[in-house]
């Protein structure tokens, strides 16, 4: 009975356990559905829709990006293929151009050669003419010299 | 007999006296109940303060209000795990601001200036009533969960790594509830005493010390009964594999 009586009070004491005890849990335990109703839940909610908005957020915000990423890299694409698309219309175009160039100068070539050709032929056929000619001349001359030669006799 | 007669002279302390209510054949422990109501009081203005508009945005009150929350979630959810700590937030947390308003309602207030027919105003915690009440509802939480959340399996615990432990196991749910209000009892009545002593030999300066002390140990008893009661029950609803 030390223990109940230790402090020496006229009753009660330190360890006077009495009815304080169960109406102590009672309060306790409606505490706890109160602060449940006044506490917990809304502030559970609002602290929960808060974190769900936010999370749904950043998995938006990552979903964009990624989308943003694959038509950056679309475009990339996009861009490469016309580079290339454009390279080979040039140099397409410059083969063409070459092409034709060539073209034109094996023609103008030829024609250049054509009439150099005709020309030289002409030249030959007036000069075996004129050769012609002349023997002609130099045969009618040396008869005539043969001719008068035979008369003066 | 020395011991006993040393202490009632520090009777200006009024060690283990009490405001008596009878109420038919019970008696009750009058000023527990009367600094409990005020301080309970006092959390409840605080909080329907605090949650009376709430918005998405938080502001003043509700900041305060969402932080305690959120540190109560923490405490819950380490403690007992992420797929029952729901159900018992509440009753965690309740156990926190209870013991928390109450040890420091008893630290702060000069509940000594209001007199008393007999006994004086205090920490509830003070009065081993409380301490025992809260460790008791502690217990029959912890089997409640174990029993809701396995049934019958929830004795496996007893014997579980082997069954030499059955008496042990045993033997701690009788410790668990004992520790746990003795722990609060002693911590909280020592701290009034140390202080009520220090303020009775030496009135100035060198009591305050001693009650930032006391008030950072009602702070981590509040913690660490609220962390133990989340533990045990943590622990019943454990899965062994």
């Amino acid at each position: 009975m030390l223990a109940f009586n230790f402090f020496g009070a006229t009753e009660g004491g330190l360890f006077d356990i009495n009815a304080t005890l169960p109406l102590m849990a009672i309060q306790v335990v409606a505490l706890t559905y109160i602060l449940n109703s006044l506490f917990f839940k809304p502030v559970g909610n609002v602290v929960e829709k808060r974190e769900k908005f936010v999370s749904n957020n950043i998995i938006e915000a990552k979903n964009k990006l990624s989308e943003v990423k694959k038509l950056e890299a679309d475009l990339l694409t996009q861009l490469q293929s016309a580079r290339s698309e454009a390279q080979r219309i040039v140099s397409e175009a410059e083969n063409e151009s070459d092409k034709l160039y060539k073209e034109a100068l094996e023609l103008a070539n030829d024609e250049a050669n054509a009439s150099k050709e005709k020309a030289r032929l002409e030249i030959e056929s007036q000069t075996s003419a004129a050769r012609d000619q002349l023997s002609k001349q130099a045969d009618d001359l040396s008869e005539l010299i043969v001719n008068r030669l035979i008369l003066e006799k | 007999m020395f011991l006993n007669s040393l202490l009632t002279n520090f009777a200006a302390l009024e060690v283990g006296q009490h405001l008596y209510w009878q109420i038919g054949n019970i008696r009750l422990h009058g000023q527990v109940f009367l600094t409990s109501w005020i301080l309970l009081g006092a959390l409840l203005v605080f909080i329907s303060l605090g949650t009376k508009k709430m918005e998405n945005d938080p502001k003043g009150l509700q900041n305060l209000l969402e932080f305690l929350w959120d540190y109560i979630r923490d405490l819950a959810r380490t403690q007992i795990g992420e797929k029952v700590y729901r159900d018992w937030m509440p009753f965690i947390g309740t156990l926190f601001l209870f013991v928390f308003v109450s040890n420091w309602g008893g630290a702060l207030i000069p509940w000594r200036l209001i007199k008393l027919p007999s006994g004086e105003l205090g920490a509830p915690t003070a009065d081993i009533n409380t301490t025992i009440a809260l460790a008791l509802l502690v217990s029959l939480s912890y089997f409640y969960a174990g029993l809701s959340n396995k049934g019958w399996r929830y004795f496996e615990y007893y014997v579980h790594p082997t069954p030499i432990m059955l008496p042990f196991k045993i033997l701690e749910d009788f410790t668990k509830p004992l520790s746990l209000s003795f722990r609060l009892f002693g911590n909280i009545l020592a701290d009034e005493l140390v202080v009520g002593v220090l303020v009775f030999l030496v009135p100035l300066i060198l009591p305050i010390p001693v009650m930032f002390l006391g008030l950072f140990t009602s702070a981590i008893q509040a913690l660490i009964f609220a962390t133990l009661a989340a533990y045990y029950i943590g622990e019943a609803v454990e899965e062994h594999h």
